[in-house]
């Protein structure tokens, strides 16, 4: 792969001459917005950069990225994204996908593009809900969620994606809400990361799904429960008053008092994003009892699928010849001669 | 044997004589006995010996299926003579069995007069009653229209073999090779070949290559001594008469990889090829993915799907995607094909069709795929089918549908079955500096002025490929439908009225530049026309061929018309066909070409079907013909009965 040149651009420059369809409201304006003020930071060439989506509302994303976009099947998009990463490893990839595409009908593809580790940035937009075939309950939806298909509440586990993300063997995963002034720092970090970079957002679905992460993720208010994890920082949250620990005697986290910002003293631990039996924890971490872990929940790259593919394509072709002439009559051959009777 | 007439004149109670034109071979035993690669080995060593074959491989869908069962029994066919052979054959002439199941399974095909080599040594007791057998049939005196020579080739076997060392279970692995030695005695072979390929599969275990060596010279010396007294005898085929040049065997499975990487060279394209393991389509992959030194970038994907949808992501990033299955993972990608046709990306997908519906027949031929490839999917979504007519064939159709899909900016279907995919035919080695190439040429400036409209069509009708990395061209495409020139979503109703015709117009524009439908066998031309044409498609070239050929020299007025390009068909199929009296249409299917050929055309095409999971076979198809000249009205066409001769044999299958 070729270093990439980082390219001047500015937030107008990846705004594509269509007509935004969301509902006036819908936590996907913000995410968009959060998504174009972002790339110019990181110096991406629109040229170069491929959104690619699957469908439901989320996935009409690639439509306003001034970019090369790619608007696929339900479910689908990680394939078609492996697909395209492996033709072109220069490509720089933004996958986009949302609760019942990635999770639902997409869970598979999820799963081995994650477990495969192609390099790319994988937004899940998870607002609990299918939106655009109007408002039944989605795999990420809680128990006793009321919808056009569960009118008395729905009564299946949610899925988490966080925690399906890291079991299916991510080696990035992160996680920030649609208004959250700091999700653009968590864009930076997936991006920077070489592998499958998987990024939670909640979103909020204004019209059938309404405020449904209020208690964390309310534009005002709800500051006290997000933990915003900084890798080589210390778990606080609540202003600092409070901190997660890790209880030695049962493995797992709590939440601890700190008293006068003495968070060694409360035995806060120190984030970090290396920790995969921590990050474990923090993606099972049940909200209420404790704050949402929001930023980078686990960073650990190791090497990309391409450039395995990449590296055992040149290693088989090494010092051989593409004849196309000397493949067809490979193995064993015979000649027949001009009488046609006579064979060698 | 190739022919019917010759083949029953051939035929005394003395069994072959000493020079015949064409033999027919079954090798049957245990799915554990390497019939398969015995009969693979036969192949190559009678292809060398310059004689026509034909082959057909049957095996269980179980990978060791119980020992000495019925069910579990592997057969392999081979036709070879000094004439043209256009089939696996009709009944055999010799069988070698090599367990009571084997012979059990294969005996009602046997010719009267054939020979029956057996191996005593696996006739015990209890392989007998596996195979249902109350009493030994090598002596009971059941097979006395046969020539039978039984002896035991397992004692023989670990006795050649004693030297090296091996246990008799190992040692009993051999007597594949021991057989393969007395066949090639029996017909005149040179046994260094097999020598050079044993020595090479062994290269680690040269103890494991000199056994076998000294298995199959053993065989080999016994045919010698036994022809002194009894039924056996040395017989001598004169090579075939051919093209000069230089020859290998193929099978369709590899002749379909070879043109793949054939037409991704002339489009100037790397490959890229998604696959998802399923019989009896992985065989590609599996050849590809020996490739990479042609730019060949194989991806085992987690499902079907997954495998189709790289593919045409491969496409949008500008390689030549192309994606392989049989028809239950075909039915799978389904959607994703509506995607491509939508997106306008190319795309070759390969269909080794099988017996079906559902998981159906795994491992056994039919043609039933041909609605599912040309009306299976949702919307108005036409898509170019290509047939295969033989495993050579397979490797134009590849470059073809190659073309087509890079020319069109479309997904092609490339249909063959499990017949071409596991059939191996002699295959004059193509120079790849005969086919013309089709450059790819990747538009990386505005089309329309200053501006860029990734819809804009071509003389052709197709859009412009677009690489992503091209500077100044971004634009999004997607499944939606999309305005006829920006590309941009639009759901208006004579926008979408004119991209569905667009569509539309552009495939069927393809039937414009295809070379004239042509009349196989019989007057072409001007000239065509007549009492019957049979009209095939697919695998059953073969013996539509010989059976036309069969029935022309009985004088009857029957021409053959075999059709590559099922959809769209070249523009004067419908005049050709409209020239003959009555067309009748043989098929692996309950008449499914039937259907297209009356659609398109509006001719009165009769049906011939055969859905036994078994090809039609030479006397079937002249009897089907015959009928047109036997004064007798409306006995013609229908459905051709299960047949107890041919592979699979019918106490084979049953569980």
């Amino acid at each position: 792969m070729n270093a990439p040149v980082k390219i001047e651009t500015t937030l107008k420059d990846w705004e594509t001459d269509q007509e935004v369809r969301w509902c006036p409201g819908c936590g996907d304006y913000a995410i968009l917005k959060a998504v174009q003020r972002t790339l110019p930071q990181l110096g991406a060439d629109p040229a170069n950069t491929v959104f690619i989506s699957g469908i439901g509302c989320s996935s009409r994303f690639p439509y306003y990225v001034e970019s090369y976009g790619f608007h696929t099947i339900h479910g689908r998009a990680p394939a078609f994204a492996t697909g395209a990463k492996l033709a072109n490893p220069d490509l720089d990839i933004w996958l986009v996908t949302g609760d019942g595409d990635g999770l639902s009908i997409g869970g598979n593809h999820l799963m081995h593009v994650l477990r495969r580790n192609v390099n790319m940035q994988i937004m899940l937009f998870n607002n609990e809900i299918y939106g655009l075939t109007k408002g039944q309950a989605s795999p990420t939806s809680r128990e006793g969620t009321k919808s056009p298909s569960t009118p008395i509440g729905s009564y299946d586990h949610p899925a988490r994606p966080a925690a399906f993300a890291l079991g299916a063997g991510a080696r990035f995963v992160g996680r920030g809400f649609d208004v959250s002034k700091n999700l653009p720092d968590v864009l930076k970090a997936a991006h920077a990361h070489q592998g499958a970079a998987f990024i939670e957002i909640f979103q909020n679905c204004i019209v059938y799904n309404k405020d449904v992460f209020n208690d964390f993720a309310a534009p005002k208010g709800a500051e006290d429960q997000q933990l915003w994890l900084e890798n080589g920082q210390p778990m606080l949250f609540a202003g600092g008053a409070k901190g997660i620990a890790l209880n030695h005697d049962t493995l797992s986290l709590e939440v601890v008092d700190v008293t006068d910002g003495d968070w060694e003293a409360a035995k806060v631990i120190v984030h970090d994003v290396t920790n995969r039996s921590i990050a474990h924890m923090l993606v099972e971490m049940p909200f209420g009892p404790f704050p949402m872990a929001l930023g980078v929940l686990y960073d650990d790259p190791r090497p990309t699928f391409e450039a395995a593919a990449m590296a055992e394509k040149a290693a088989a072709s090494e010092g051989k010849e593409a004849n196309l002439a000397k493949l067809l009559g490979k193995g064993q051959t015979w000649t027949v001669s001009g009488t046609a009777q006579d064979p060698v | 044997m190739a022919t019917v007439a010759p083949n029953d004149a051939d035929l005394t109670q003395d069994g072959l004589p000493a020079n015949p034109e064409s033999v027919v071979v079954r090798f049957a035993g245990d799915s554990g006995d390497g019939m398969q690669l015995t009969g693979g080995q036969f192949t190559l060593s009678t292809a060398l010996a310059g004689n026509d074959l034909a082959t057909f491989p049957d095996f269980p869908a179980e990978i060791r299926a119980p020992q000495g069962t019925l069910f579990g029994v592997s057969a392999f066919q081979i036709n070879f003579g000094s004439r043209e052979i256009n089939t696996a054959g009709d009944a055999p002439d010799v069988l070698v069995a090599m367990n009571p199941a084997a012979l059990k399974v294969n005996l009602a095909a046997l010719k009267p007069g054939g020979l029956i080599i057996a191996d005593t040594g696996a006739f015990t007791k209890r392989n007998l009653d596996k195979a249902k057998y109350d009493a030994n049939p090598l002596e009971d005196g059941s097979l006395a229209k046969f020539d039978v020579l039984a002896f035991d080739i397992s004692e023989k076997t670990i006795e050649a073999v004693k030297p090296y060392g091996l246990g008799n279970k190992d040692a009993l692995r051999s007597k594949n090779m021991w057989t393969l030695g007395l066949a090639l005695w029996m017909f005149d072979r040179p046994r260094e070949p097999i020598h050079d390929w044993l020595r090479g599969k062994f290269k680690s275990k040269p103890d494991i290559a000199d056994a076998n060596i000294a298995a199959l010279d053993a065989g080999h010396a016994y045919g010698e001594t036994a022809e002194l007294s009894g039924p056996l005898k040395q017989l001598h085929i004169e090579p075939v008469p051919s093209d000069p040049g230089l020859y290998r065997t193929v099978t369709g499975a590899e002749a379909v990889s070879l043109g793949l990487v054939a037409g991704a060279q002339l489009a100037e394209l790397p490959m890229f090829f998604g696959g998802y393991p399923i019989t009896p389509a992985s065989a590609i992959l599996h050849h590809l993915a020996r490739l990479k030194e042609f730019d060949v970038t194989t991806f085992q994907a987690e499902d079907e799907i997954a495998a189709i949808c790289a593919a045409i992501g491969a496409s949008y990033a500008g390689s030549l995607g192309v994606t392989s299955s049989s028809g239950p993972g075909i039915a799978l990608k389904g959607e994703a094909m509506g995607l491509a046709i939508m997106t306008e990306l190319p795309l070759v997908i390969v269909n080794s069709q099988r017996g079906g519906p559902s998981t159906g027949l795994p491992t056994k031929t039919e043609q039933s795929d041909l609605y599912q490839a040309v009306y299976g999917r949702n919307g108005d979504a036409p898509m170019p089918v290509i047939a295969a007519s033989s495993p050579g064939d397979a490797f134009e159709c590849a470059i073809e549908a190659c073309r087509i899909a890079v020319q069109y900016m479309t997904p092609v279907m490339l249909l063959t079955d499990g017949y071409i995919a596991n059939a191996a035919e002699p295959w004059k080695v193509p120079d790849p500096a005969d086919f013309a190439p089709f450059p790819v040429e990747f538009l990386d400036q505005p089309n329309d002025g200053e501006n860029f409209l990734p819809y804009k069509r071509d003389g052709k009708g197709a859009r412009p490929w677009v690489k992503p990395g091209t500077l100044g061209l971004m634009h999004r495409i997607g499944g939606i439908e999309k305005h006829e020139l920006t590309g941009n979503i639009d759901y208006s109703p004579d926008n979408h009225q004119r991209m569905t015709d667009a569509r539309k117009n552009k495939i069927d524009g393809i039937a414009k530049e295809l070379a004239p439908q042509g009349v196989n066998l019989g007057p072409d031309g001007d000239d065509a026309g007549g009492k019957l044409a049979v009209v095939g498609w697919g695998s059953t070239f073969g013996p539509i061929r010989r059976a036309v050929d069969n029935c022309r020299r009985k004088g009857m007025d029957v021409s053959h018309i075999h059709v590559r390009h099922i959809w769209p068909m070249p523009s004067n199929t419908g005049k050709l066909l409209r020239k003959y009296d009555n067309i009748l249409v043989p098929e692996m299917n309950t008449g499914q070409f039937k259907t297209v050929l009356r659609d398109q055309f509006l001719v009165d095409a009769t049906p011939l079907t055969k859905t036994s999971g078994q090809p039609f076979q030479i006397a079937e198809l002249e009897e089907a013909i015959s009928k047109y000249f036997d004064g007798i009205p409306d006995n013609e066409g229908g459905q051709v009965l299960v047949n107890d001769d041919q592979l699979p044999s019918p106490d084979g299958g049953a569980e």
